[in-house]
């Protein structure tokens, strides 16, 4: 049972007042020595008793050297008494100070951290945990002051809905305000809370921009501590990302050469930070991209790419391709600055993106013009990228088969270097074993493009099998539109070139007469001048189908089957129309033996 | 008859009787004249129409003679000139056509040569540049090379970084285990009891019991505590976030008697940081350190470092600045003071100038051998 008050007061009192001057020398332990018997006991009880009590409410125990003023105060020196002089009320007055302030933080820093936990957000936010933490943006310790924005930071980063909330509740003038005048950390956690806020829509984007938070932004990316330059850094990324006129405000705002200045500091971080925006920005429009390269980032995204890190890797790539793919300028500006061939090495990374952002950067360069391809293909980069065609798959691999079909595009000449290149044979194997339709589409787009150009292109895609999957996929009631049309057209443009007649033996018999109209119509191109072939048409049983084809006389068509019966004596054609057998036996039917 | 006798009246009274004398043969002549006249009339007049149509015709006829005769002397000619004039016209029409047949010929000719020269270089042209096939095959080949050559390499650049990656894997599962085994060392088992690496079903003990025999205990000072505020707090403020070890529940085992404090209590103790008070937190020479910040402040902020005076003749409160040459101990050298030339020094033979050539008698003898009234010398 503890004693009473007055008593605990007093031997409060006696304990500290023994203890104040000097720590050392009278601790309450030479008390207890001193202390006799029951008295001894007492005192013990008394001063453990006290203890607990203290301790309950989180209080130092009484014989550590303390002064009221100390308390968590943290750098404020608040004008306190001297504590040697201070009085049993003043002293009770400043301890309800300080437990309002234990208070304080112990309650943001329990919201931020559960605010970590996405099941916790949503009691928060029905507990009205938005306007509690605002005022404490504006407290007078640090510390609290840093953590209230980091609860923001973290609830505003979980959904649209909160972001609002704090839009709403004209937090983000204070941040920015705040930005230009406190502390690394507050400057890092004020970034955060703003990143947080724009990174859902374009809407909250622009309500950070009209507070004026981009010029704060920038101030930050000036500063020395790396940590702070990449929150700011992020925070425009964010901004910049969503649509053109938020980058072109970035952009304004005197962000880029700033952020070309971080992408060269040693941190990684940053540098992943500062590329990834840049990226943000350059994809928006031919003039912002520009205005990118002018700040002359190309050189230094350029010097990273052989940087071990992975995630660094993903974002560099990111803005080169971003830059090159707007116009040829800019994609002979980021070829000049010497990629190829170190390029090539990073579609050996073992991490997806890299790969896939490394087939991006080379498809849209390779998209602008024949000599950019060519150059692409001088440094053996088409062999690279079918290599990196076989080891990938699905969505990763879009990009390889797209820069195959941009390149053959162009000419037959880089054409025929797909080809030999193997190509054909991994664009083949891609229509066939792939799931999806956009890159079945994908693979029959540039399986079109490399066949459409000479007789010899269509032979080397026909001999790989291809023509009766692409007519399949034509077929095929389950595939989606666009792979329809692109079979389709690659099917027409590879059978109006294609003179390799047993590749289009298994056509004549499926195809639909759209498409049977170019197969029978290269028959009638090839047949009449040789004379092997016109025998295996007939063993085949090619003549016989063309006997069947029921066409419009007048249609092109017909004017084709006309032209291959011409190819045969009379006899053969007859012997081979539909119905020939049923003649013959009704002629047997007819005949009238002579006696 | 008449009076006068004049020749002329003679004259012509003969005459006058003479012509009686006809005129009356003439009268008797009168009766059958009348008839005679009118019948030779008559039958003249007949005569005369007879006569009249045969000489019309025989003018008409001899003068179409001579008309016809006339044009077909004029037709002769006529034809003579246009015989001549289109022979003329046609030699020179045949020239010309000659001319032009020439020309046509030479321009096939030409034409046709210059065909032989446009096919061989036309083809030619297209063989050697838009499509040289051999060049082309070349290419390919070279191409097919390089494409092998990039795939080695590339093949090679994997294996080598898969190689360096695998190594890193396990050399990180290398410092996992040993770190596990730092911590676990109590786990190590002893004479008395088998650890529970080292089962009794077991016939040697696994590869954990190794580990654990040869790894030091570790001291509870690595312990790092997680920034849960991802460095945005800042931790140097005391009173800040101190996160304490995250505590077990108390194991309720019977209080062990004595006077033991509470072992939360003892936890307390144990684990907090420290909390220097402000007189202890603040260095020996803050108040110095802080005038000396507040004077690199106002003197970083300042413009420029001239010191406002608030008086209109500042120049009598500027410090004296010596000369160099007076304020310096080294004293001023004698050299451009006392001297410009080194003669001082040298030891001077007096030599006068070097003539080049002999110097002018006469003037030699200037002020001196001239007049005496100049009384020079």
């Amino acid at each position: 049972m503890l004693p009473k008050d007055d008593t605990l007061k007093k031997n409060a009192v006696s304990a500290t007042g023994s203890g104040s001057r000097d720590v050392m020398s009278q601790t309450p332990s030479d008390d207890l020595c001193q202390a006799k018997g029951p008295a001894r006991n007492l005192f013990r009880f008394v001063a453990v008793a006290i203890a607990a009590q203290r301790n309950s409410q989180g209080w130092r125990l009484p014989w550590r050297r303390e002064s009221a003023a100390v308390a968590a105060d943290g750098c404020e020196r608040l004008h306190r008494p001297d504590p040697h002089t201070v009085t049993m009320t003043q002293r009770l007055a400043l301890q309800v100070f300080e437990q309002y302030q234990k208070a304080r933080t112990h309650f943001v820093q329990t919201i931020a951290e559960l605010a970590t936990r996405p099941q916790n957000i949503e009691t928060l936010q029905n507990a009205g945990v938005m306007s509690l933490l605002r005022p404490l943006l504006l407290d007078v310790v640090p510390s609290i002051q840093q953590t209230a924005a980091l609860a923001l930071g973290r609830l505003a980063n979980y959904n649209d809905d909160l972001a609002e909330a704090v839009v709403k509740g004209d937090i983000l003038p204070q941040l920015v305000y705040s930005l230009a005048e406190q502390n690394r950390f507050y400057k890092k956690a004020a970034a955060f809370v703003l990143r947080a806020v724009a990174k859902h829509s374009p809407q909250l984007a622009q309500a950070v921009v009209d507070c004026g938070a981009l010029d704060a932004l920038v101030i930050c990316l000036e500063e020395f501590d790396p940590g702070v330059k990449e929150a700011a850094a992020w925070a425009l990324g964010y901004v910049a990302r969503h649509n053109a006129e938020l980058s072109q405000a970035v952009v304004d705002a005197g962000a880029v050469p700033l952020l070309v200045l971080c992408i060269q500091e040693p941190e990684v971080p940053l540098k992943r930070i500062a590329a990834s925006a840049l990226s943000d920005i350059a994809k928006q429009s031919p003039e912002l991209a520009q205005t990118v390269v002018d700040a002359g980032s190309i050189a230094h995204l350029a010097q990273m790419i052989l940087n071990p890190d992975a995630k660094l890797k993903r974002q560099v790539f990111s803005a080169l391709g971003q830059i090159s793919k707007h116009s040829v300028d800019l994609a002979e500006m980021v070829v000049e600055a010497e990629i190829f061939p170190s390029v090539l090495t990073c579609l050996k990374d073992p991490d997806e993106y890299v790969k896939k952002n490394v087939a991006t950067l080379i498809r849209e360069i390779a998209k602008h013009t024949p000599e950019l391809s060519q150059l692409i293909v001088n440094t053996g980069g088409v062999a690279a990228v079918i290599d990196y065609i076989g080891d990938s798959k699905s969505n990763v691999r879009l990009p390889g088969i797209m820069m195959l079909g941009y390149v053959a595009a162009h000419s037959e000449n880089l054409a025929m270097a797909v080809i030999v290149s193997k190509g054909v044979a991994q664009l083949a194997i891609c229509l066939s074993e792939e799931p999806e339709d956009h890159i079945k589409a994908a693979s029959a787009w540039a399986l079109g493009q490399i066949g459409r150009h000479t007789p010899e292109h269509a032979r080397a895609v026909a001999v790989a099998n291809v023509l009766p999957k692409l007519l399949s996929l034509y077929m095929q009631t389950g595939s989606s539109e666009d792979l329809q049309v692109k079979a389709k057209k690659a099917l027409k443009n590879i059978l109006q070139k294609c003179t390799y007649l047993p590749a289009l033996d298994p056509l004549l018999h499926e195809a639909p007469p759209n498409v049977l109209k170019h197969v029978v119509g290269q028959y009638s191109k090839v047949l009449p001048h040789d004379t092997k072939a016109r025998r295996l048409f007939v063993t085949s049983g090619g003549l016989k189908k063309i006997q069947e084809i029921k066409a419009d006389p007048g249609s092109v068509l017909q004017e084709y089957i006309n032209g291959i019966n011409s190819c045969y004596p009379e006899e053969i054609v007859r012997y081979y129309s539909p119905g020939y057998s049923d003649a013959l036996l009704e002629r047997v039917e007819n005949y009238q033996p002579a006696l | 008859m008449m009076q006068t006798t004049s020749p002329v009246s003679i004259a012509t009274h003969y005459n006058n009787k003479r012509k009686m004398a006809t005129l009356a043969k003439l009268q008797g002549h009168l009766v059958g004249l009348e008839q005679e006249y009118f019948g030779r009339n008559w039958i003249a007049e007949e005569n005369r129409m007879r006569e009249h149509c045969a000489a019309v015709k025989i003018q008409s006829c001899f003068r179409g003679f001579k008309v016809r005769a006339h044009i077909r002397y004029l037709q002769k000619m006529a034809i003579i000139i246009q015989k001549t004039w289109r022979a003329f016209q046609t030699r020179m029409y045949y020239r010309f056509m000659v001319q032009r047949a020439y020309f046509i010929m030479k321009m096939n000719f030409y034409n046709e040569m210059a065909v032989r020269i446009q096919k061989r270089w036309r083809g030619h042209y297209v063989r050697k540049s838009i499509h040289n096939y051999y060049e082309m095959k070349n290419y390919f080949r070279g191409l097919s090379m390089k494409n092998q050559i990039v795939r080695k390499e590339l093949e090679e650049y994997e294996q080598t970084k898969k190689k360096e990656r695998e190594k890193k894997a396990i050399e990180k599962e290398e410092r996992r285990k040993r770190y596990q085994a730092r911590k676990m060392h109590y786990l190590l088992s002893t004479e008395q009891i088998r650890g529970i690496y080292n089962s009794p079903y077991r016939q040697y003990p696994s590869e954990t019991e190794y580990r654990l025999k040869h790894s030091s205990p570790l001291s509870r000072t690595i312990l790092h505590k997680k920034d849960f505020t991802e460095g945005l707090v800042d931790p140097s403020i005391p009173g800040v976030p101190c996160v304490f070890p995250p505590l077990l529940p108390p194991i309720h085992r019977k209080k062990p008697q004595g006077p033991f404090r509470d072992t939360v209590e003892v936890w307390q103790q144990r684990y907090k940081p420290l909390e220097p008070s402000v007189r202890v937190a603040t260095s020996i020479t803050s108040e110095e350190e802080a005038r000396q910040e507040m004077k690199r402040e106002e003197w970083r902020n300042r413009i420029h470092d001239i010191k406002f005076l608030p008086f209109s003749h500042p120049t009598i409160f500027k410090t004296y600045e010596p000369l160099l040459h007076t304020s310096t101990k080294y004293g001023p050298i004698a050299y451009g003071t006392k001297h410009f030339r080194a003669t001082e020094d040298t030891p001077t033979v007096n030599k006068p100038f070097q003539s080049v050539f002999t110097s002018i008698y006469l003037f030699e003898k200037f002020q001196k051998t001239y007049s005496k009234a100049g009384e020079v010398f």
